[in-house]
């Protein structure tokens, strides 16, 4: 875990609303692992107070890569920062995907902002792996299809690809895929990982043996631990909280309750 | 520089420097090592230790406000046993006064905590967080309560020779009346303030931002009320005070010296700045040289309160 004030080097909108920002960190960006993330202090005064976790969305040399929309205040100063601008970054936090196990196909499902880990795990797998990407959205405006290999689309308005949400498109698709060794990675609003959790566990007792990680999101404040302020529920142990910032945010959907 | 020294002695507790970590924002001190070298600070005050583990609430637990956050986290905490076998073997490597927090829900509780960790060299102090739920009395706070304030002061003086601490709730209606109390019954010190009482709604669902519907303000937004206190039990009562709430510099930290604290806590600023506490260390240093100050003492409760008064 480092601190670092890191310097806007390139901001761009890559769809409307939908901003990546590139910033300088060689000590973060040569450690850091696809689905950690850091959690930035956006500006130096007492509000916000407290800093803002982001999924690590791309590493480039010792550029880190962070994709957001504007949602409250801490996101709308990070979208007016300019180029040469500082922020403050505290990583790598968090446990990241488990990218070296035994399979051979990869799925990608992604709702929203949850678009934000893959392309830097695209990088990782490194044509390694076959991969099929899921993404969705409420209207095709919100579907990021930043950098997604085989990209299939769901949007619940119907107005690109399949009409309905990324995992209802998954279950008809997974059919085509039954012959390889599957392993899901999700990140999304929390309504869609508890589906993704709900069809894999329904997947396996049939017998259909798909190994699944989730990123998970929570408010935080240290984003590493401390103040205990992310509690998720351990699924072996009922009287167990495991904590999003520092068991996770990504955990084997077996091993927590959504 | 050459003869400044920081050092304090609270009860038989000696402290290097005046800047400890609260309690409920460094853990066991385990995640902040990686930062710092915990051998700098003053002391560290763990998380509230409670007999048996507790899980704490569910979530949402933290929610931001203006300079602040609201946090309900429910005393999460590994309890007693799992304290004992895990994490005091980790703060014995570290040559840095432990002050152990203990949280409650029966007189006998806070009691029966503090003998077990009795003998233990390496704990140096207790706190005792009086700001919890007294379970036999309806759920009230112990910490509203004067006259369990007064009793639980009275039994854990009893079962221990180390420095006593109780740390204060700010939701009364006059801290020093409380302060007073502990003093009569045998505390070494008072800690203040705890969190105050606050919460918020969402103007959308209506629904309260925290499960728990009630959480504990903190961060710069109360450091003007926790001056306050300190304040105001430095001029009724002759008890050591260590000073908590909103500190975010080392301005901060002469400002609770200056109203009457011996020591002060760093808590919310760790989260957003786990490192904070060393330069704030340096800041004081520079302080003291820069007005020709030695000790603590001679800042101590120095406010001037009336023209050439
Ligand atoms: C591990 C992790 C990775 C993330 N990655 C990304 C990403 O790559 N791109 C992206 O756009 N967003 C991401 N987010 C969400 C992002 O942190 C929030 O959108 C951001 O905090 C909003 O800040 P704001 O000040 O604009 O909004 P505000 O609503 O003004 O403030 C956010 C406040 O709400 C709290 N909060 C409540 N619920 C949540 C929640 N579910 N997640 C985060 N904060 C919450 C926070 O503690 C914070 O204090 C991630 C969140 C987490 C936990
Ligand atoms: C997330 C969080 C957890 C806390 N947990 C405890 C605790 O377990 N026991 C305790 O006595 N105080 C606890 N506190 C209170 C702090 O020790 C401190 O008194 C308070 O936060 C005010 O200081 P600050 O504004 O510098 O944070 C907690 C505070 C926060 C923010």
């Amino acid at each position: 875990m480092l601190i670092t004030n890191s310097v806007v080097v390139e901001f761009l909108e890559i769809q409307k609303g939908i901003f990546l920002q590139k910033l300088k960190s060689p000590e973060i960006a040569e450690k850091i692992k696809p689905g950690q993330f850091l959690n930035i202090k956006v500006s130096e005064g007492y509000y916000p107070l407290l800093r803002r976790p982001f999924s690590v969305c791309d590493v480039e040399d010792d550029l880190i890569h962070i994709m957001f929309a504007v949602y409250g205040e801490g996101t709308k100063i990070l979208a007016n920062k300019k180029i040469g601008e500082t922020v403050n970054i505290l990583g790598p936090l968090g446990n990241g995907f488990n990218i070296d196990d035994d399979y051979d196909l990869a799925v990608f499902l992604a709702g929203g902002l949850g678009a934000a880990p893959f392309p830097y795990l695209t990088r990782k797998l490194n044509n390694n792996k076959e991969i099929i990407s899921f993404v969705g959205g409420r209207s095709n405006k919100e579907v990021i299809k930043y950098q997604f290999p085989n990209l299939l689309i769901a949007t619940e308005d119907g107005s690109e690809g399949f009409k309905g949400n990324v995992v209802q498109l998954f279950e008809n698709e997974i059919k085509k895929f039954l012959d390889k060794k599957i392993k899901v990675f999700a990140c999304g609003p929390n309504g869609m990982l508890k589906s993704v959790s709900n069809l894999i566990k329904r997947f396996n007792e049939e017998g259909k043996n798909l190994t699944c990680e989730v990123s998970t999101e929570s408010a935080m404040a240290c984003g590493f631990g401390i103040c205990q302020g992310c509690p998720i529920q351990d699924s072996h142990d009922p009287n167990r909280y495991l904590l999003v910032c520092k068991d996770g945010p990504v955990f084997n959907v077996n091993d927590i309750e959504l | 520089m050459s003869n400044l020294d920081l050092s304090i002695k609270i009860g038989s507790l000696e402290l290097s420097n005046p800047i400890l970590l609260a309690s409920g924002t460094v853990g066991y001190g385990n995640e902040i090592s990686e930062f710092i070298d915990l051998n700098k600070v003053g002391g560290i005050i763990t998380k509230s230790i409670s007999l048996k583990p507790r899980k704490g609430n569910k979530p949402q637990r933290i929610f931001e406000t203006p300079a602040g956050m609201l946090n309900a986290i429910g005393l999460a905490n590994v309890g007693l046993e799992e304290f004992i076998s895990q994490k005091i073997p980790f703060l014995e490597k570290f040559d840095v006064p432990i002050i152990c927090n203990i949280a409650a829900s029966t007189l006998e509780e806070y009691v029966e905590c503090v003998r077990a960790l009795e003998n233990f060299e390496k704990i140096k102090a207790f706190e005792i967080n009086v700001s919890c739920p007294n379970v036999k009395e309806g759920g009230l706070q112990f910490g509203n309560d004067i006259r369990m304030v007064a009793k639980i002061t009275e039994n854990v003086r009893l079962s221990t020779k180390k420095t006593l601490i109780i740390k204060l709730s700010p939701n009364v209606s006059n801290i020093s009346d409380f302060a007073k109390v502990c003093k009569e019954n045998g505390a070494d010190a008072v800690s203040a303030i705890n969190t105050l009482v606050g919460s918020a709604f969402d103007i959308n669902s209506r629904k309260p931002k925290l499960s728990n519907v009630f959480g504990g303000l903190s961060g710069p937004a109360i450091k003007p009320i926790a001056i306050a206190k300190v304040f105001e039990i430095h001029r009724a009562v002759d008890i050591p005070i260590i000073g908590v709430g909103g500190i975010m510099n080392w301005q901060d930290v002469i400002e609770f010296i200056i109203a009457g604290a011996s020591a002060v806590q760093i808590g919310t600023l760790n989260f957003i700045d786990p490192t904070a506490s060393i330069s704030i260390l340096e800041g004081i240093k520079n302080y003291f040289v820069n007005k020709n100050l030695t000790s603590i003492n001679q800042l101590k409760g120095s406010y001037i309160l009336d023209n050439g008064n």
